[in-house]
């Protein structure tokens, strides 16, 4: 193996465990405070919906408008994890009962409808966009680098062995993470949405973050920082039951 | 017609429901995080934490009012 193919070879794993890994905390975190199921759907429809856009577009995916894609999911995942927040923080100051209604009204739902079973609808949704538009990027990413040197089945085995070790660690995450009370791991996932959000919506509209991706875990830090100083705001001045 | 209202009611209670300042807070965001960028674009990484905290804070103001 030449040095540029191993070259290649490396920064195809490298780039795609980091996506991978981004893609990981999503569906574990959705896993872990929604629901396994509609997890492992919104997993599985991306990556259906992934191999049928590689086999029409193919290479053409390599020109697809990365920037524009990160504007709107970002501004999806900052909506809904700012959504997961407030109800976090309004739990945990005790304006809000600490009950998760999302799954009592979908087991009424799904009571009612006899043979219909519980899905979770923002679960899904949160999974499948975080899987899919990250699965874009590794794909462009293989093909990108890949394609340049004439490796197309290397590059896509880097690919693969970086999903492989993503998939490991992610089995030995998801069982951690189910000690973890619900509503801070709510909380958690809330704020890691957050975080994605505002740094996906800067990457959208070209913002030089002049820390790298490391803004990710400087948002983590700094809404973390906020959500204490709200929910310890709120609990001293108790008003009126929330929303 | 009824698949439609269908899907506009999931749409909305999935990207709205019970807290629409989110959902506009989330716009705001994102137009803010535009203007800044076109104009001062050092000042994008702060701008838009800032925003986003404060999107938050009014939406928990708000759930405190009778």
């Amino acid at each position: 193996m030449t040095s540029s193919i191993s070259v290649m070879v490396v920064a195809v794993f490298l780039a795609s465990l980091v996506e991978m890994v981004e893609a990981l905390t999503i569906v574990v975190a959705v896993g872990a405070t929604r629901g396994w199921r509609s997890a492992f759907e919104g997993v599985a429809a991306a990556l259906g919906l992934l191999a049928v856009t590689v086999a029409i577009a193919g290479p053409a995916l390599a020109r697809v408008p990365l920037t524009g894609l990160r504007l709107v999911v970002g501004g999806f995942l900052l909506i809904f994890g700012m959504q997961w927040l407030r109800k976090s923080i309004l739990r945990s100051a005790g304006l809000k009962a600490r009950h998760d209604e999302d799954v009592i009204y979908a087991e009424t739902v799904a009571s009612l409808q006899g043979s219909a079973v519980n899905r979770d609808s923002v679960g899904f949704v949160t999974s499948f966009k975080g899987v899919f538009l990250e699965g874009i990027e590794v794909v462009v990413t293989v093909i990108t680098l890949g394609g340049s040197t004439h490796r197309l089945g290397v590059a896509s085995l880097a690919a693969l062995a970086a999903l492989l070790l993503v998939v490991v660690v992610g089995a030995v995450v998801a069982k951690q993470l189910s000690r973890v009370p619900e509503n801070a791991m709510k909380m958690t996932v809330g704020l890691m949405l957050m975080a994605y959000g505002s740094f996906w919506i800067g990457e959208g509209l070209g913002v030089h973050w002049p820390h790298g991706d490391v803004t990710l875990l400087e948002f983590v830090a700094l809404y973390a920082l906020a959500t204490a100083e709200a929910t310890s705001w709120l609990r001293r001045h108790p008003l009126k039951v929330a929303a | 017609m009824k698949i439609l209202r269908s899907l506009g009611r999931f749409l909305w209670d999935f990207l709205i429901g019970d807290t629409p300042e989110l959902f506009l807070g989330g716009i705001f965001t994102i137009v803010v995080a535009w203007i800044t960028q076109s104009n001062v674009p050092t000042a994008s990484p702060v701008i838009i934490p800032l925003a986003v905290a404060g999107v938050m804070a009014t939406s928990l103001w708000r759930a405190r009012r009778p």
